[in-house]
């Protein structure tokens, strides 16, 4: 069993938007892209070509329809990966060491070099999170894209996760959430945002900002005085044009 | 800091080189960087300086990785060794697929070039392909806006010069208010999640119009969940409620609209209906400061909107009048349109309340003066904002014209057209109707075209037809069955072929279009008119040519195949004169260029129709001693000049400082790899409203090159041309169209808009098909565009038909059930899922995720092709008979645009099945399948 680090002062993660994500999977995408190409084992594909084709994805968009007791059902677009849990249950359940939180900054990665690919850890989180990746048999998640965060190879302004620099809607938010004064704090707090399933115990860092209220039948008095009729029909109407006229800027013939 | 913690290197390298070019993953054209490694393709990332996309990337564009390295790709020419649709084929060398080409191609030019058809599908150089088709000299020349949305850009032109998308834009920055209209989760893609995030933060409201409930439509804060075919009845009925509580912009409607324009009112007289025109041709008004006429555009004229004259008897009164009397009579009330949209009147009405209350109470004002094209300086921009965006949802209908121009006179009597907060043209548009070219279609043998084939008719005069009256275009493209059909029929051209009628062709030659697939209508019958023999066992459809990248369901069709590159090998411009790029804020254009070189035998399309065009002798593509003119593409790009001073890019001309208007740079293209792939220029301040009655934009747009001389114009509310298309229907004129279409013509081309029930709401029992069935293109695939994706495949690898709650409970359906699936035409079985977000009579499916056994590279277990499916099958090119003796087009009456979304179905629940029926039979893959994993990549 691996220990967790004392919690530290800086919590990176995300901070997600319900109510803008369109569920375009650009996130979901560029996400295996970046992380094909860079930290640790590629992410296959199994049957690439053929039947149905599966291969190992950090990101992934659910879509959940609601019906709320009044009004039209609604879909939301629910994007998940990795939350870098305080309490991470697939660190302390890992046999190897390999699953681990780091102590600056409290992103979770798994050192592929020891890991053995048991599974423990998929099975003991609880947001079905981590994907064993079938081709190499190593435990994939998300990183925080902890290779291009920091990275100096990279201008400033794209030191973020790939998942956030390509979010069209904007829906993607990266930063410190153990700074209350940070970006991503004050977003959480203007929003309400909240953690996904508390009462698991997991102190997830990432959080969600909850769609605004939908459908919302405005009362008729407040709209009514707009449709107010200044005619009845076609003859009414040009009567009234005639002293809408003659009451504009040079409108006295 | 403990010792156990691994080390990772959080600074590794990202990448040997960027190369910055265009994507070509779906129509949206974003700027992409190419991460390189040891020359290959490691990763693709959004250019952040685009004006397209600011950085942003979707899922498509990311894995276009995979469509560069996909199976699919065709590796050399093929000729046919099989019989037509075996997918059997040899490859063989260019030199003779070239001799091929010009052996077929050679002699029609020489005597009957109209025997030639060449349609160039989701074609993004039609400013080139269609000078070739011109040099050629054939009339059959089109690309694939008559089966998408010529509609939507038609009614756009006509009635405002611009539509949405390419054309213009809601004004994302200071909008209130977005109310989008048919808008399934493309067209275009990036832009508009970018503004709707940017609206959401800014605190605007996001209406969602639409029968189905995803995407944009799911992040809206309302959603209007319409009943297909229904979406102008909805807005005219808001136009009743917003002209009769006067929530109109009347200041903006007599200066910048025709509304203020005066019409003639005499029964008998052969002009009724037409503007009142002075000796100048001008319409003409009644200016306020003086009571008397005038010209529209008078120096200093206040137009009335309220005008009336009378002349020689005549009764001459506004367009205006006219408008009341229509949108004023009850017919327009929400009480009486109501069920019909599947909509409450106090919907209709909460919806028109809103929009008066942002367009009214919300002005904005920003202090900018400028002056207008009277010579009238206005101390400010006035702005109502509140915006719309539609898309192929309101236009695929047989309604859908007029539907989309109800929606743009929804928007012009709020006063949102060009001004802050409302729309926003993209330059080179505005660009009104009359500013486009007319048809061409006078064919000399030998010899090239009189001129561009599409354009904008302006009456009977301007038909492609005969003497008698018979199309002169093998897709019967501005002839009486359709005369506005600003796009072609693309998805007529092979139906017509085949039936001879108006007459048979030689070869058909296509590009990037699956004809034999999701891109036509009737699938499985083009299929068999593509393989049809005649008594003497000749193909009908003699030849066909196709190119494409890809081993796509209609390259077995071809008996020659021009394997065409990956976007990311070749040269390619996004150009002004074509479909541009630009944003409200600034003109743009944009290049790609090949970041890699092909690993196999294929060439560039258009550098290919450089080469035929040299070795057919044809007017601008050889020189004065007959040689070929252009080497390749990039060639053309570089050195075609169109007007003086205009070639295909805008940007660094002359020596490299030039910009709109200059000399040929021969180092043009690398200055657009040195600048990121793209050109931009801002629009200057005083320039970026009102750009049609500006008198700023005006010289700055003659300046840019966009047009010739200053042409500033007014939104056409009352479409002339309709009118006398409708005068000739009831007799007037010596262009007649025939006995059959004149009841037709004259009650759909009305010159103000109108809504009428799409047309297979007559020609089918509506209580035997119930259901309207319609498909959507995923944000994350589209459609036959490229290949199948090894990434996207994994999120949309087969399609469910959604069905709504009523339905689904009504024939007890069951998660994993499938379902029969049947039209007035035929019949699929395909598997089902339940939505409730979605209109209780209303069935989708995700458009083109079904695939054909042998195409794709796909292994043939591949569940695209057993739990992936077609509506196509269910829709056919004609409305089944009426018992009028007559088979009608299932197109729009006034564009001809292909009518899917009238589409009326019947449900039923069916035994157990595990494969989706029609099962067409396999076709020899002419490429190798794919590997059975993937482990892609590029760097150590």
């Amino acid at each position: 069993m691996t220990t967790l680090p004392p919690p530290s002062a800086k919590k990176l993660g995300l901070v997600i938007d319900l109510d803008t994500c369109v569920g375009c999977h650009a996130c979901v995408v560029s996400c295996k892209g970046w992380n094909t190409e860079n930290y640790g084992a590629p992410l296959s594909d199994q049957n690439a070509y053929s039947a149905a084709g599966q291969g190992t994805f950090l990101n992934r968009v659910h879509s959940y329809e609601v019906q709320p007791d009044q009004g039209a059902a609604q879909l939301i677009h629910f994007p998940k990966s990795c939350l870098h849990c305080e309490d991470a249950p697939c660190v302390t359940v890992c046999p190897t060491g390999a699953s681990y939180k780091r102590q600056e900054d409290g992103i979770v990665l798994v050192n592929e070099q020891d890991c053995i690919g048991c599974g423990l850890c998929a099975w003991a989180c609880p947001y079905g999170a981590r994907e064993l990746d079938a081709a190499e048999c190593v435990m994939k998640k998300c990183t925080l894209c902890v290779d291009r965060i920091y990275n100096e190879n990279l201008p400033e302004e794209d030191r973020q996760p790939a998942c956030v620099r390509t979010c069209p809607a904007g829906a993607r938010h990266f930063g410190d959430l153990g700074d209350p004064d940070s970006d991503v704090s004050q977003l959480v707090a203007e929003r309400g945002g909240f953690d996904l399933m508390p009462e698991q115990g997991t102190k997830p860092v990432n959080k969600y900002l909850p769609p605004r209220p939908k459908d919302v039948e405005p009362e008729i008095d407040i709209l009514a005085p707009y449709l107010e009729p200044v005619a009845q029909d076609a003859k009414g109407l040009m009567g009234w044009l005639d002293k809408a006229l003659t009451a504009m800027p040079g409108g006295s013939k | 800091m403990s010792l156990d913690q691994p080390h990772v290197d959080t600074s590794p390298k990202v990448s040997d080189e960027v190369r910055k070019t265009t994507c070509y993953m779906c129509a949206c054209r974003c700027g992409i960087n190419v991460h390189m490694k040891d020359g290959k393709v490691a990763y693709i990332e959004g250019n952040k300086d685009h004006p397209v996309n600011q950085g942003v990337l979707c899922a498509k564009g990311s894995a276009g990785i995979m469509q560069h390295n996909a199976p699919s790709r065709l590796q050399a020419p093929l000729k046919r060794v099989g019989p037509r649709g075996s997918g059997k084929f040899e490859e063989i060398s260019w030199d003779e697929a070239l001799d091929i080409a010009v052996g077929l191609l050679k002699p029609i030019r020489e005597k009957n070039p109209e025997k030639l058809a060449f349609f160039t599908g989701r074609d993004q150089s039609q400013s080139f392909t269609g000078l070739w088709a011109q040099s050629y000299g054939t009339p059959n020349f089109a690309a694939h806006g008559g089966f998408c949305s010529v509609n939507m850009a038609a009614a756009g032109i006509y009635t405002m010069g611009g539509a949405f998308w390419e054309f213009g834009q809601p004004d994302w920055d200071l909008t209130k208010m977005v109310m989008i209209f048919g808008v399934a989760e493309d067209h275009d893609s990036n832009p508009i999640k970018i503004g709707i995030g940017k609206a959401k933060k800014n605190g605007a409201k996001v209406v969602g119009v639409n029968p189905i409930r995803t995407g944009y439509n799911a992040v809206a804060d309302d959603w209007v969940g319409i009943t297909p075919g229904t979406d102008g009845l909805f807005i005219l009925s808001m136009i009743h409620c917003l002209m009769k509580a006067g929530k109109i912009d009347l200041d903006y409607l007599a200066r910048f609209t025709n509304a203020s324009v005066l019409i003639n009112e005499d029964p008998k007289s052969e002009q009724r209906g037409l503007f009142l025109r002075d000796a100048d041709g001008q319409p003409q008004v009644i200016d306020r400061r003086t009571g008397k006429l005038a010209p529209w555009n008078g120096a200093g004229v206040e137009p009335d909107l309220a005008g009336t004259h009378r002349a020689k008897g005549v009764t001459h009164r506004s367009v205006f009048h006219s408008m009341a009397e229509r949108y004023m009579s009850d017919e327009y009330a929400p009480e009486n349109v109501a069920e019909k949209c599947g909509l409450t009147p106090a919907r209709i009405r909460q919806m028109a309340a809103e929009l008066a209350r942002v367009a009214f109470d919300e002005a904005i004002e920003l202090d900018r003066e400028w002056a207008d094209f009277r010579g009238v300086t206005h101390s400010k921009m006035v702005g109502r904002p509140v915006s719309f965006h539609a898309m192929r949802g309101i236009s695929a209908h047989s309604n859908g014209f007029q539907t989309c121009r109800a929606l743009h006179t929804l928007q012009i009597i709020l006063g949102t057209v060009e001004t802050p907060g409302g729309m926003r043209f993209k330059p080179p548009y505005p660009k009104p109707a009359t500013a486009h070219p007319k048809p061409h279609c006078k064919v000399t043998p030998g010899e090239a075209l009189d001129g561009p084939h599409l354009g904008y008719t302006q009456g009977p005069e301007d038909l492609c037809i005969n003497d008698d009256g018979s199309p002169i275009r093998i897709d019967k493209a501005y002839s009486w069955e359709n005369p506005m059909s600003a796009h072609g029929l693309m998805h007529m051209v092979i139906s017509n072929a085949h039936a001879g009628v108006p007459y048979k062709i030689d070869t058909l030659f296509m590009y990037m279009a699956n004809m034999s697939w999701n891109s036509s209508m009737n699938t499985s019958g083009v299929m068999n008119m593509l393989t049809d023999t005649d008594e003497d066992g000749n193909y009908v459809i003699p030849n066909i040519i196709y190119s494409d990248a890809y081993s796509s369901e209609m390259v077995a069709y071809a008996d020659l195949v021009l394997p065409d590159t990956t976007y990311l090998e070749r040269h390619d411009c996004i150009s002004l004169l074509d479909r541009p790029i630009c944003e409200a804020d600034g003109v743009a254009d944009a290049i790609r260029w090949p970041v890699v070189e092909p690993d196999r035998d294929v060439r560039g399309f258009q550098s290919v129709l450089c080469d035929l065009g040299g070795r057919l002798g044809m007017p601008g593509f050889v020189n004065e001693d007959g040689s070929t003119k252009y080497k390749d593409y990039a060639d053309y790009i570089t050195n075609h000049i169109r007007r003086p001073g205009v070639g295909p890019l805008a940007g660094f001309r002359g020596n490299g400082d030039d910009h709109g208007r200059g000399e040929v740079n021969p180092n043009q293209i690398d200055r657009y790899i040195e600048n990121g792939g793209f050109w931009i220029e801002h629009v200057p301040d005083d320039c970026a409203y009102f750009k049609p009655f500006n008198a700023a934009y005006q010289d700055w747009a003659v300046k840019m090159g966009f047009y010739d001389v200053v042409q500033p114009y007014i939104f056409q509310l009352y479409v002339e041309p309709m009118r006398k298309f409708q005068l000739a229907s009831e007799g007037i004129g010596t262009r007649q169209p025939p006995d059959h279409l004149r009841d037709r013509i004259k009650e759909t081309m009305d010159p103000l808009p109108i809504w009428y029930a799409p047309f297979e709401d007559s020609h089918v029992d509506p209580d035997e098909f119930p259901i309207h069935a319609l498909t959507q293109r995923p944000m994350a695939m589209y459609h036959s565009w490229g290949t199948q994706n090894a990434w996207l495949r994994q999120i949309h690898g087969h399609n469910p038909l959604y069905l709504p709650t009523k339905v689904w409970e009504a024939n007890g359906f069951e998660e994993g059930d499938w379902a029969k699936v049947s039209s007035a035409h035929g019949f699929i079985v395909v598997p089902v899922a339940h939505q409730a977000s979605l209109n209780e009579n209303t069935v989708w499916t995700w458009n083109a995720i079904g695939k054909r056994k042998g195409a794709w590279a796909l292994e043939e277990d591949a569940s695209e092709t057993t739990k992936g499916f077609l509506l196509n099958h269910l829709i056919h090119e004609l409305l089944p008979p009426k018992g009028d003796g007559l088979r009608w087009a299932n197109s729009d009456p006034i564009t001809g645009q292909a009518a899917w979304f009238d589409l009326r179905v019947k449900i039923e629940k069916t035994d157990q099945a595990n494969h989706c029926l029609p099962a067409v039979p396999a076709i020899k893959s002419p490429v190798p399948k794919g590997p059975k994993e993937l482990k892609w990549k590029v760097g150590e």
